[in-house]
Parts: C-alpha cells; structure tokens; sequence
C-alpha cells in the first residue's frame, strides 16, 4: 500500500528532466519534495497523475496504475494557480468537485465546511477574480481536497501566502494527513518540509539526490551544527580541525562541524578563554543538507 | 462518459449565462426582426417623400405623354410639375429646395425628344433613370409612329421572345424552383459562414483562457482529454444551435407574420424536407471539423491574445469555402465545384450547395459524408494528442511548429 516509483526516467528529446528515480512512499505518509526549479518536481508530480508517460520506469499506486479511472481518489494542487476567473466560487467548486466524482450536495456541504475553516464563509457566491491572491489559493486547496483524495500532491502549496495563511493551510495539510491521506508536496521553504515531513527526498537535475526518513537523513549528514554566544573573539575557531564553516553573527558564531567530537575538543578549547553565554550543538537544518546536496545557495 | 456530460453541460450553462451571449442574441434577433421587416421599415421611411420634378417643356409636345408614361409605370412617390419661364429661375428653385430636380425637355433635329436633368447631386440614381426610360419609351412610341407603324405592329415588336428553361433529367429543379433554391441555399451558406467563424472562434478562446488561468492543469488531471475536448465542442454547439432556434423562430415568425414577400422570395414554402435535413447534417458536420481544429490550435497557445494568429490560417480557409461556394451558386454544375465538394474541407458548404441546387447521386453524397466524418474522426483523434500535451505546454506566442512539440510531450 504505497506509492511506489520504480526507476522512473523522462526524457524530453534531448533533455532528461527525471533520471532514473526510485522511490516508495508509503500510504497515510506526508512526503516532501525539494529542489530547485528546474530539478524535476513538477515532472514527476505530472508523471504520477498521469499527464506524462514516463520514458522508462513505472508508477504505481496500491500495485495500479494511476489513470482517469482513478482520479476521484487523487487531488491535485498545481504549482501555476489558476481558476476560471468569472465564475463564482460555488460555481467552479461544484464543476471541479463533479468532475472529480462528487455530487452536488456533497460539494457545496464540503465546501461549507472549509469555507468556514479558512474564515471566508461570505466568498462562495463572489467571483474569484474578485478574491485576493492568497485567498484564490485558499479557494484552489478546497478545490484539490474536495473530493477527500487518498492521494494528494501539493505543487509549491505555500508560495505567495501570508504567515497567517502558511499556519492556515498547514494545520489543514496535517488534519489531511492525521485522517490517513497520502500527501505529497514540494515546496521552496526548507522550514515548511522540515516542520511537516517525515519523509523527503532532494531532488538536483532530475535524481534524487538525498531520499529517506527526515530524521535518518539529518543523522546521515553526520556533520553538525553549533552555535557560540561569547564575549571573547572565536575567529581562530575557523582553522580549528573539524570546523567546516564558520559564520559570525551579532552575538557570536555559527559554526559547522564534521561530527559530535569535534563540538567537545572546540568546548574545551575556548572554555578558559572568556565568559561564555551560550553553547549548543544542534542538528543539521535541512537548508544546511540542501545547500551541501545541491551545492548553491537556494531562494 | 459520465464526465463528458459534465463538461458539456459546464460549457453550455456558463455560457449561456454568460452577459455577452445574451446581449448578443438579442441584437441578433432584433437584426433579423428588422430584416424581416425590412419592406415595413423602408416605406416607413419614404411614405411622405415624394420627389417633385420641375419641367420645363420647351416644344410644348412632350410633357403630357410623358406625365402620362410615368403614370403608366406606377411611380407615386414621382411627381412632375410643368413650368414655364427662365431655366435659371427654375435652377435656382431646384437650389434653394423648392424642387427636387430640373428636367429640360427639348427636340432633335429630328424632332425626337432629348433631356436635360439637373439636380443639386445626382446620388439619387432612381428618379433619372425613371425618367430616361419613360422619355425613352416616349421616344419609341414616336419614332415608330413617325416610321408609320400602327400601334399593333409596335407591341408585336416588343413582345418578349418566349423562352422556356426546361431540365431534361427527373429531379432537376424547375427554373422558379432553382431560383428561390439560389437564395435559400445562399441564406443558409451564409449562416453556416458565420457560426463556423463565431462559434470556432469561441472555442479557440474558450481552450486559450482555461490555459491562460491555468484551470487547466486541474481539468486534464480529472478528465481524459478526449472527453473534455468534445464536451467542450458539443457544448458549443448545443450554444449555438440554441441561438440559431432562437433567430429561426422569431425570423420565421417575423416573415410569415409580416414579411410575405420576401418570405416568398426566399421560397420558405417550396422547402423541401431534404435541403432542410441536409442543411442541418452539413452545418453540425462542419461545425465540428472547424471546430475540432480551432480547439486544438487555442491548446497550443498560452494567452488569449495569441489566439488570432494562431487560427487565421483556418479562417482563410473557411472564407475560401465560402468564396467558392458564392461561385458554384452560379456554376453548381463546374467540375471544379463537384471536385471541390470532395474535400472535407469545403464538402459542408459545397457538397449542400450542390444538393441544394442539383440532383446530386446518393452516392456522391454519401461518399463525401463518409471522407468528412473520417476527416473529423482522424482530427479528434490527433488533437486529442496535440491537445493532450498542448495543455501542458507554455511559452512565448505558439505556433504550428508547436504541434510537433504538443505531440511528443504525450510520448514516452
């Protein structure tokens, strides 16, 4: 009972926009996909769905392939936003909602209840060229969740909403989750994917370069973060055996280490030279894992 | 299936619903109640204006047969008032408004009558040329007079030569039948012209602003393309034979209420059962080739403005059928007419008209109903590829290049 992606390539002409990926992710799962445009995200979401016809691999869902028969079970948030700008909410809800198996009094019941749960319960008769930016978006989630999917892919659900709207539409995605939908999304805010998944996979020029379980793939980055409050100067710390990077901040410094020992050899290094305020050694954030996997900074 | 109802039901009810099917409808309806009524309206306008002409006979023979001529002819709304005096007098009143125009009579040298006309312009073709043949009907009458013939021998030589079209084979219309088929065949050419381009053009746009809103992405996520191509197409034409109802009815109910003459000239009561059921097969069958081509075409663009260009190869085409059709109305029986009415293409407009003017073999119409089906059939199925990947194609202003590109992106 999974999604299972077995040595899935798609080639465009010349182009190989997905290379060989492999991946399983497993039912009632909240799976993060990253990377930077152009790594493959939105072709290996439109793979799934079936827009595209993988060049190599399979994908399979439960053991089937996805296809029209099965997409009353799939919801889908497309990176590009979009709705028929003259219609009124209610309108476009039931037309999306019907094609996706609904009947109508379902849908506006449905409807309803998120319409009330994101606070707009006055937009379902306004037309959505009407509504702002963020809450068009707001209207577009109802839209791909509807239906109650078993499979939900979330192309970019965050980008463009206020930190109001992020908490909004998080608590949804985790509801979603927590009542055993199946949630893939990619996103652009390392914060977001970290905060929400369990599992995850970077994706760089079309191969997934990291893949596995959030925590086991921070413990296998293996490397550490630390961060210094003190009085004293630390810049010496750079050449320090073990430092990677070193980065002086307000108070201090950020520094990243090779393992856990080195964090003992720098404490005790500096321990007599001044007074010291704070002293913690963290795990690696995953903007840390994705700038080192991708090897450029990133938004 | 059950989704291709959907989609068709969307596309009709929003549209129809939508402010600018309505309004137009309206207007369209009003256009062809006022065509209808287009006699009513014309005598209307022209009930009290009545040209008055001043004449100004300067041999003192002429004027009585003329009034007399024209009188003959029926020409109410022309009057003739004789004058004396001046020329430039009788000018001036023709400038100041008094009079309409100025005609001078006189004699040749061999005492047959000529004419001046003087108007402010001359735009009015109607009131000289009335004249010139009434003065030229005078002229006749004295000549042959002068030549001694009685008035027996002159209405002998007058007399029309009878000339009787007749058609040899069984079901060719007669030469009134033909006539009236002309402007019926016309009429209906001309209405096929007009929702090919509308409707096609709709379509195109309709295809286009779902890509350009991106609503798009979701739509081919949950339906096959297939179905949500033809839904969308038959959900135009459901639109559109609405509307059409809608102008028949109150066209048909304008004509035969008020409009008899030209519901006469149209020949609505010599329409025959098979020009009417061909001309419904022709136009649905047509409808649907266009229109399966111009929503293919509006998948490979991303913004609505770039639809124009992107279609206007096939409105050319559309006005060329249209263009040859005008020329078979005269010529239907033109190899280059029964060839042209072989091309799926043209066969909607050409292949009716031929019908509609000729005994066509079942054959031949059969033949080109099945190359039209198998032609909309064989675009379906490769716009239903082209639309498939068009829709997921964006960038700058497409092209027909793109078709390839839509293609392969269905492809593995």
């Amino acid at each position: 009972m999974a999604l299972q992606l077995e040595h899935v390539t798609k080639r465009f002409g010349a182009v190989t926009a997905v290379n060989d990926v492999t991946l399983t992710i497993p039912e009632g799962n909240l799976f993060g996909f990253l990377g930077a445009n152009g790594a493959g995200k939105t072709t290996t979401f439109r793979m799934i769905l079936g827009l595209l016809e993988p060049t190599e691999g399979t994908i399979t869902w439960n053991g089937e392939k996805i296809g029209y028969s099965k997409s009353h079970l799939i919801g889908y948030l497309p990176e590009e936003r979009g709705l028929y700008p003259k219609l009124k909410v209610k309108e476009q809800l039931i037309y999306l909602g019907r094609l996706r198996g609904l009947d109508k009094a379902a849908i506006v019941k449905e409807m309803e209840a998120w319409l009330e749960r994101f606070n707009v319960p006055e937009y379902a008769e306004k037309r959505v060229e009407e509504l702002s930016k963020g809450n068009q978006q707001k209207i577009q989630f109802i839209a791909a969740v509807l239906h109650k999917p078993k499979l939900l892919i979330l192309d970019e659900p965050f980008s463009g909403l206020d930190p109001v709207n992020v908490e909004l539409l998080k608590e949804a995605v985790i509801d979603l989750k927590n009542n055993g939908t199946t949630i893939v999304f990619s996103s652009h805010r390392m914060e977001h994917v970290e905060e929400l998944c369990e599992h995850l996979c970077i994706m760089h020029r079309g191969r997934p370069v990291v893949y596995g379980p959030l925590k086991e793939v921070k413990r296998s980055f293996g490397k550490k973060n630390i961060i210094i409050h003190a009085d004293m100067p630390l810049d010496e710390l750079a050449e320090f055996p073990g430092v990677v990077k070193m980065k002086r901040t307000a108070e201090g410094v950020h520094l990243q280490i090779e393992n856990e020992d080195v964090s003992q050899k720098i404490l005790s290094h500096i321990a007599n030279k001044g007074f010291i305020r704070k002293f913690a050694l963290e795990e690696p954030s995953l903007n840390d894992i994705f700038i080192e996997k991708v090897g450029a900074a990133y938004e | 299936m059950n989704k291709f109802w959907i989609v068709l039901w969307h596309t009709y009810t929003t549209k129809l619903k939508a402010k600018s099917f309505i309004i137009t409808t309206i207007i369209t309806s009003l256009f062809v109640f006022a065509i209808a009524n287009i006699q009513h309206i014309i005598e209307f306008f022209t009930k009290d204006e009545k040209t008055t002409v001043a004449v100004i006979d300067t041999t003192g023979a002429f004027y009585e047969p003329l009034a007399a001529q024209l009188k003959q002819g029926k020409h109410d709304d022309l009057q003739l008032k004789k004058v004396t005096g001046p020329e430039e007098k009788a000018k001036a009143a023709v400038r100041n408004g008094k009079w309409d125009a100025l005609l001078i009579l006189s004699a040749d040298d061999k005492q047959l009558p000529k004419a001046a006309y003087y108007a402010n312009t001359i735009a009015d073709s109607d009131t000289p040329s009335e004249l010139e043949q009434a003065l030229q009907q005078l002229k006749t009458a004295i000549a042959t007079k002068k030549i001694g013939l009685k008035q027996e021998q002159i209405a002998q030589l007058y007399e029309p030569v009878p000339f009787e079209k007749v058609a040899l084979e069984k079901n060719a219309k007669t030469e009134e039948e033909l006539n009236q088929a002309r402007v019926l065949v016309y009429v209906l050419l001309f209405a096929m012209y007009m929702f090919v381009l509308m409707y096609g053009g709709m379509i195109s746009t309709e295809v286009a602003t779902e890509k350009s809103s991106r609503v798009m992405e979701i739509l081919v996520s949950s339906v096959p393309p297939l179905q949500q191509l033809f839904g969308k197409i038959l959900g135009v034409a459901l639109l559109s034979l609405t509307q059409f109802a809608i102008l028949f009815a109150i066209g048909f109910t304008a004509l035969k209420s008020s409009g008899q003459e030209l519901w006469n000239f149209l020949g609505f009561d010599h329409l025959s059962v098979s020009t009417f059921v061909y001309a419904i097969i022709f136009f649905l069958l047509g409808y649907f080739l266009y229109a399966t081509l111009f929503a293919v075409l509006g998948s490979l663009v991303s913004r609505v403005e770039d639809v124009q260009p992107m279609i206007t190869p096939v409105m050319i085409i559309v006005v060329a059928a249209f263009m040859i059709a005008m020329f078979g109305l005269n010529a239907p029986e033109s190899s280059f007419i029964t060839g042209a009415s072989f091309i799926p293409f043209f066969t909607p407009m050409i292949m009716f008209l031929r019908v509609g003017l000729l005994p066509v073999p079942f054959w031949e119409v059969a033949l080109s109903l099945v190359l039209l089906v198998a032609t909309i059939g064989l675009l379906a199925f490769f716009g239903s590829k082209v639309y498939r990947g068009g829709v997921l194609m964006y960038g700058k202003a497409g092209s027909l290049k793109d078709v390839k590109k839509a293609v392969q992106l269905t492809k593995k």
